[in-house]
């Protein structure tokens, strides 16, 4: 059994996802979606939404300037455009993941790899959001997992190469029911010229909602009020 | 260097303190904003006149110039890739693209519930771009003019005390017809306005 896997009797899904596709699914309040980077690969783009009510959704600044970081790992969390909490990251044995740079399009891959006709992660977002009738105006700055970008004083920015190794994984535990959307596809400052789209492994588990002591929850002020905003929701 | 029109402006007057905006901008206009105090981050997001769906892009934006500071040369991508506006002049050197807009909700996490009351750019957004049409859906990363916010080696990054002087200027000529929404930013819990909102002039200047 490898280090990332779940105990078999709390998987309620588990599923390879194969490089250049998308997918999406509902992760239910109190249950865990594990990414787990089985080869080492490139990224991969990220979306969720509140699941009840999409026109809530992940918002990048807030997530960033709440927990004054643009790195995401263990102990931190998603922060939709309403101050709730739609994932808390439980575990993380990557370390890095992006929260700046956006996503590939069809001009991009086209000047990346040239002569290669290959997927981008905005007409991936694209498609499968049409299937949960959301579109254009629903794709707001996204997420890349297993992805560093580093920022140098002056601004510059880099895709620091060598984070991504095979078999490392991102727990992200559902505050609310969220509508998660992913692209497994090059992270946008991928320098190519190899278009290394390598597969992913999602796993849905039974976790538990956040405890009163919990790691994310108590983390800091403005965790507890992100958390009390959320569970705000739930009340009976 | 500030650009002296040659002719008379279009439209030029003062947005009071904590107030919304929008505004087209045609193609070949250029915008210009004057932060009057010193110090005022004005919110800012742009779109497609005629079609509001192609909007700013931060992050196809910052990528596109790897670096993620706006200033002089910079052109602001749309989600489609294209150039919305170019930055044709600059008197601060930096202005900000990830702080995003504060709201009343996120001013509940950030600073304390019973701050959700509190004016915010979100609610100045909406009043600015519902008579349009629009709303909560077009909201996206906006820029953050004359707002500081470094981001260190570790991924750290605070809206710390600014370095916009009283008079400083931003230029924006508009690619193409362009709607220009505006959010005089009136927070008053950190030192994005060093606590004290001021006005603005906004003008158009003809092309």
């Amino acid at each position: 059994m490898t280090s990332y896997e779940v105990q078999q009797d709390r998987v309620i899904w588990d599923e390879v996802i194969p490089g250049g596709s998308y997918w999406s699914r509902v992760i239910r309040r109190g249950t865990t979606l594990r990414l787990v980077d089985l080869e080492g690969g490139r990224g991969v783009s990220f979306l969720c939404y509140n699941a009840d009510n999409p026109i809530e959704r992940y918002n990048a600044a807030d997530t960033g300037k709440i927990q004054f970081n643009i790195f995401l790992t263990r102990g931190m969390v998603l922060y939709s455009d309403m101050g709730r909490v739609l994932f808390s990251i439980t575990d993380d044995t990557c370390g890095y993941h992006d929260t700046i740079a956006g996503c590939s399009n069809a001009t991009t891959v086209a000047s990346r790899y040239p002569g290669v006709e290959v997927k981008n992660a905005r007409d991936n977002f694209l498609n499968c959001l049409a299937k949960h009738n959301l579109g254009k105006r629903d794709i707001m700055p996204n997420l890349n997992f297993f992805s560093r970008v580093q920022v140098a004083p002056e601004g510059g920015l880099t895709l620091v190469a060598g984070v991504a190794r095979p078999g490392s994984y991102i727990d992200l535990r559902a505050e609310m029911n969220v509508l998660a959307v992913l692209s497994n596809t090059p992270h946008p400052l991928d320098p190519g010229p190899e278009y290394r789209a390598t597969p992913i492994r999602a796993i849905v588990w039974r976790s538990a909602a956040a405890s009163t002591d919990d790691l994310c929850r108590t983390r800091c002020p403005e965790a507890e009020r992100g958390f009390q905003n959320t569970d705000a929701l739930f009340l009976a | 260097m500030v650009t002296t029109p040659t002719t008379e402006p279009v439209y030029d007057e003062v947005l009071p303190a904590r107030k919304p905006w929008a505004h087209v901008v045609k193609a070949g206009q250029t915008l210009r904003i004057v932060d009057l105090g010193g110090n005022q981050a004005v919110d800012f997001l742009v779109y497609n006149a005629h079609d509001t769906a192609e909007r700013y892009s931060a992050a196809d934006t910052i990528t596109a110039q790897g670096n993620i500071f706006v200033t002089t040369g910079t052109k602001l991508l749309s989600n489609e890739g294209r150039a919305l506006m170019t930055v044709l002049s600059d008197t601060v050197g930096r202005h900000d693209t990830l702080g995003g807009a504060c709201s009343c909700e996120s001013n509940s996490v950030r600073f304390g519930l019973d701050k959700k009351w509190q004016h915010a750019c979100v609610e100045n957004f909406l009043a600015a771009l519902i008579p349009y049409g629009m709303g909560k859906r077009d909201l996206v990363s906006n820029i953050n003019f004359f707002m500081n916010v470094p981001v260190s080696g570790d991924g750290t990054l605070e809206i710390v005390d600014g370095i916009s002087d009283p008079g400083s200027v931003v230029e924006l000529r508009a690619e193409m017809d362009v709607l220009v929404a505006i959010s005089n930013c009136p927070q008053m819990n950190n030192p994005c306005n060093g606590y004290n909102p001021t006005p603005i002039r906004l003008t158009i200047l003809p092309g």
